[in-house]
């Protein structure tokens, strides 16, 4: 009996609460910058593409929602041929975020990804490459990676000796 | 035994050996890099250090390397110590302060050494802040790609390549920490074995360059145990499979073949199965549009089964199964193996020796361990590569032998090379040419065929006097045979070695007598027989007539349809009479997966699938049958295995209907119900219906990825898993996750050790064989069977008749053999078309080098660039075997040379 009289007061009381249901979508959510959101490619500084085809996302991924398949170009730059990841097995656990070596791969806060057709949640690369580095600005992988690739030339890197002269007989 | 302690616990071990395998063999997951199983010891590395303690009561210790101490009986060590520990990290880290930060864009990352032991030692964290040191890299060929920043000086590259297989263009240049691993320049990685260093580099310096054109990390690729199907050795590999391509060759480890490695034809010949000349469907010439669906070819065929005569022509390079179906479809009398007259009797003449069991087949370990070598008629670095790999580890075996005597143990390289210096063990070589064998052999000389024949039988007349004598020997010569003969008396394990490369009967004969000569109550020799193709002795135990007599019965019109079983006719007689054949012929019908000369006389064509999309069993040089098993489903359905549609075709010959489909397994129990020869080859795999704990062995690695992206751009939803019913592998990354029985290793991992060196982890002892014993079973009787008899038939000495060449062939190991030039590297190192001359009867011919010359071998004119050969006896040419542009030539052959008129 008391416990039914004090759920009516805590209800009654609740009325002249701050509402917590929005208007959406006329009235939108605030997201968070590392809310865990739609996926996407970010690229470099200058303006690269980042992601550099390790496998490490596909790997990482626990519903292997992640397919991709590297190449590279006439430098030895390596990038995705195709990078492909199936939305409507997503889970948004952010592991493919976190095992990305280059920072290509990203959560953004955005969720509005809602499809009539479940085909229509399969993101090939064009439409997961976004024109900006996102959360991780100023990184270029292949500046301090040890192979050229046409970025830089061999030993050219941050924290890099000028490469060896092997006839070279000094200490 | 002797027993040891290692961190207070006894364990029985095996003396002799060092710490750093025992550890590895009782189960330690030891840090190495420097050490390799089949290169021992040099204590380069500091990577594997232990604590010893002088007895029980010391507790103070000292830090030693554990691959340079032997094992002695009531030992005291420790692995845990924190000391070693430590140690062990702190060189990690020195390792790791000049690597850089590659792993991402690494094709080693995910089967890397380095990473497996860094991650071992808990080096998690890099203080090193400063500068990384960086080299230039080199172009090292189209199958090696060269990262020099990656390496951490275990000098291991060096070590396989010019202490191993004999390499001489991969050296260590400049000093102290500037130590570079490459060549003097920029070029071609010239000797055969290049691609091991792939395997053997602990890190991503030597990688696979065809693997880069489609790179795949190895958790993500279906793979499945197979056979290499370019020569007839059948080393052990692991063809590795992603999106319907065929991405990567490794070596599997089979401690009775070809152990730790393969050659380069091997790992990198896959490309066939990639290849835009591929049969994709079902064709029916002359029917527009030609290809058809299953539906009409059935309908087509069973017009033409059912009312003509059909004669079946078999393949050395087909498996027994789909031989074997091919011979049931057919019936036994209208079988015919498709090689050539004179190759189907030097296989007969091989078989009868093989079947006395007088004389012992070695694996190409034991090869390994013979003393005294005898190579009669064999170039063997270009016919059977990995064979030449394992002479040179047997020339070495009488140094080692002699090194235990003054206390270094075998596993002790530095050691073993300082006291060997250049001394050498036993190695006679006679071929028509210069081998790359010669530069190790204690003589080798340059002979007709028939010459080296001759000095085979004078050898085994020295050694038994009832043996056929050749007479009108010169001097020199039965000095020569007197030398050979008595060394091959007095070594424990001789081995003479021959083959059919040359064409020659008479050698075989030679090298049979040789061998029956030496065979004595307590010690049999070893006779090894390189045979031309994968399955060729498969075949050839199937004891069916020749191609010549097939175009026999073809002319006599007693047939007029042919199957033909993945064979290209064109590489096994003169033009003019294959064309003749295919006249004779009303219907040709083709099983073949690639397109080539044959298939475009095909009536009905039929695609295939090759060794990546088939199971079958083949049998190798020494007996030994061994099974390769489907690597993927093809995406195209047509694709199907020789045997599945030679077997449906059954249905149009006696009614069975196409859903009693056989698996392999099946069709072996009747293949040797019908020939007990065969007896043994059926149990060399597991049955289909094989399980551990009612489970399949999985293909795939458990860290596979995409499954659920890689078709979703088809269908969102996935489609199921393709099924195997044909063996106990699944398609699936779910199954069995232990070691399975060893012919069914897809690939090797283990907790922790991620790279090809988990191995050894599935060996019984490190560098011994599989746990459950190595996969295979010889086929040939080891109790003699019938008394000796000697064989006859000296051939006179030849003479170089005026006007006309004995035309030999040479064979290269890439280019000669069919499948593998589709790979554009093997295609870029294959020789052009060339004709080698003697410098005699060059100067006779007013010949110089690379000038045009006119040879006309029967009706057959070729006009090719002269090289010549000092060495080369006079009267005797040589070409280059079956190269492209070069085949279509009947052996032996025998031709008129002129000096080409521009």
């Amino acid at each position: 009996m008391i416990s039914n009289l004090r759920t009516i007061g805590l209800t009654f009381l609740h009325m002249f609460r701050k509402r917590e249901t929005i208007q959406y979508p006329e009235e939108k959510v605030v997201l968070h910058p590392r809310w865990r959101g739609r996926i996407v490619l970010t690229r470099d500084p200058d303006m690269g593409e980042r992601c550099v085809g390790c496998y490490l996302c596909a790997a990482a991924c626990p519903v292997d929602c992640i397919s991709l398949q590297a190449t590279e170009d006439e430098n030895g730059r390596r990038y995705p041929e195709f990078f492909r990841i199936n939305f409507s097995r997503c889970i948004f656990c952010g592991y493919c975020e976190e095992a990305c070596p280059t920072y290509a791969i990203q959560l953004i806060p955005d969720f509005e990804m809602a499809e009539y057709q479940r085909q229509d949640l399969v993101y090939e690369k064009e439409d997961l490459l976004i024109d900006s580095e996102g959360k991780y600005p100023g990184y270029n992988y292949y500046k301090v990676a040890g192979l050229a690739s046409g970025v830089k030339g061999k030993g050219e890197g941050t924290n890099e000796e000028p490469p060896v002269d092997i006839h070279s007989l000094l200490p | 035994m002797a027993v040891i302690y290692i961190d207070d616990k006894a364990y029985e071990v095996k003396p002799g050996k060092n710490l750093l395998e025992t550890c590895l063999t009782l189960g330690f997951n030891l840090p190495y890099f420097c050490w390799h199983p089949a290169m021992g010891s040099v204590g380069a590395c500091r990577q594997c250090a232990v604590k010893l303690f002088k007895d029980e009561q010391d507790t103070n210790g000292r830090i030693v390397m554990s691959c340079m101490e032997a094992v002695k009986d009531n030992m005291h060590l420790s692995v845990d110590d924190h000391t070693a520990k430590a140690f062990r990290s702190q060189v990690i880290e020195w390792l790791m302060t000049n690597h850089p930060h590659d792993c991402a864009v690494c094709d080693e990352g995910g089967s890397c050494h380095l990473q497996d032991m860094t991650v071992m030692t808990g080096h998690t964290y890099r203080r090193f802040q400063y500068k990384k040191r960086t080299y230039k890299n080199q172009y090292l060929g189209p199958f090696i790609n060269h990262e020099m920043n990656r390496c951490i000086q275990c000098y291991r590259c060096v070590r396989f390549y010019k202490d191993y297989a004999g390499g001489k263009d991969l050296d260590v240049f400049a000093a102290h920490n500037h130590v570079y691993f490459g060549r003097a320049q920029d070029g071609m990685l010239e000797n055969e074995f290049s691609g091991n260093l792939a395997e053997v580099c602990p890190t991503g310096v030597f990688t696979d360059k065809t693997l880069k054109e489609h790179y795949t990390r190895k958790w993500d690729m279906t793979m499945a145990p197979s056979i290499c199907q370019h020569c007839s050795l059948g080393c052990n590999i692991i063809a590795g499979e992603r999106y319907g391509e065929l991405r990567q060759i490794t070596s599997r480890f089979n401690g009775e073949v070809n152990g730790y490695f393969i050659c380069d034809r091997g790992r990198f010949g896959y490309e066939l199965v990639n290849s835009i000349n591929r049969v994709q469907q079902p064709l029916i010439r002359g029917k527009i549009p030609d290809a058809v669906d299953k539906q009409s070819l059935y309908n087509h065929l069973n017009e033409i089964l059912s009312n003509t005569k059909v004669i079946g022509i078999a393949s050395p390079r087909a498996s027994l199964e789909s031989n074997f179906t091919l011979m049931q479809l057919v019936g036994k009398e209208n079988f015919y193996q498709g090689i050539s007259e004179t190759e189907a009797q030097l296989m007969r003449t091989i078989l009868h020796t093989m079947n006395s069991g007088q004389i012992h087949t070695p694996s190409l370990k034991e090869t390994e361990k013979a003393d005294a070598v005898l190579v009669l008629g064999e170039d063997l670095t270009n016919a059977a590569p990995l064979l030449a790999l394992a002479l040179r580890q047997a020339v070495r075996k009488k140094t080692i032998e002699n090194a235990g005597q003054i206390n270094i143990p075998s596993w002790h390289d530095a050691a073993l090379r300082e006291f060997a210096q250049q001394e050498k063990g036993e190695l006679f070589i006679a071929y028509p040419t210069q081998t790359k064998l010669d530069e190790i052999a204690s003589d080798s000389r340059h002979k007709s065929p028939d010459d080296i024949a001759r000095l085979g039988f004078a050898i085994a007349n020295y050694l038994n006097i009832m043996a056929p004598a050749p007479e009108g020997m010169d001097d020199d010569t039965l000095k020569y045979a007197r030398q050979i003969a008595d060394i091959l008396k007095e070594a424990e394990r001789p081995l003479i070695i021959c083959g059919t490369s040359l064409y020659n009967e008479a050698i075989l004969k030679a090298a049979s007598n040789i061998a029956f000569a030496l065979d004595t109550k307590d010690k049999k020799a070893s006779l090894c027989f390189v045979v031309p193709e994968c399955n060729s002795m498969g075949l050839a135990m199937m004891q069916a007539p020749s191609l010549n007599q097939a175009v026999e019965v073809l002319e006599k019109g007693e047939a007029d349809t042919v199957i033909i079983l993945e064979n290209d006719l064109y590489r096994r007689g003169s033009k003019k009479d294959i064309d003749n054949l295919f006249n004779h012929c009303k219907q040709v019908i083709v099983l073949d997966h690639l397109h080539n000369d044959t298939t475009n006389r095909a009536n009905v064509l039929i695609p295939v699938g090759t060794f990546a999309e088939a199971d079958g069993t083949i049998v190798n040089n020494e007996g030994r049958a061994q099974c390769f098993f489907q690597v993927f489903m093809p995406k195209n359905e047509n694709l199907r295995e020789s045997w599945r549609w030679l077997d449906e075709f059954r249905q149009f010959k006696n009614g069975t209907s196409p859903e009693d489909l056989t698996t392999p397994g099946d069709l072996m129990d009747e293949m040797v119900g019908l020939m007990s020869q065969f007896k043994g080859a059926e149990t060399v795999a597991p049955p289909a219906d094989f399980r551990i704990y009612g489970q399949k062995v999985p293909r795939e690695p458990h860290r596979y990825s995409g499954r659920t992206a890689m078709l979703a751009n088809i269908n969102v939803s996935e489609p199921k898993p393709p099924e195997d019913p044909d063996s106990a592998l699944s398609f699936t990354m779910e199954g069995y996750k232990g070691i399975p029985p060893s012919p069914l290793i897809p690939f090797y991992w283990s907790p922790g050790w991620n790279s090809v060196q988990s191995i050894n982890k599935y060996q019984t002892e490190i560098g011994g064989p599989l746990l459950g014993g190595d996969p295979g079973k010889r086929l040939f009787p080891e109790t003699p069977v019938a008394e000796n008899a000697f064989l006859n038939n000296i051939p006179p000495a030849f003479k170089p008749s005026p006007g006309e060449w004995l035309i030999v062939p040479l064979p290269h190991i890439f280019g000669s053999e069919e499948l593998s030039i589709y790979t554009p590297g093997i295609a870029e190192r294959s020789p052009k078309p060339y004709v080698a001359i003697s410098k005699h009867d060059a100067e006779n011919l007013n010949i110089s080098e690379s000038d045009i010359m006119q040879v006309q071998i029967r009706d057959q004119n070729y006009a090719l660039p002269a090289r010549i050969k000092e060495e080369l006896p006079q009267g005797l040419a040589g070409i280059p075997f079956n190269i492209p542009g070069l085949s279509g030539i009947a052996w032996p052959a025998k031709g008129i040379l002129t000096k080409a008129v521009i």
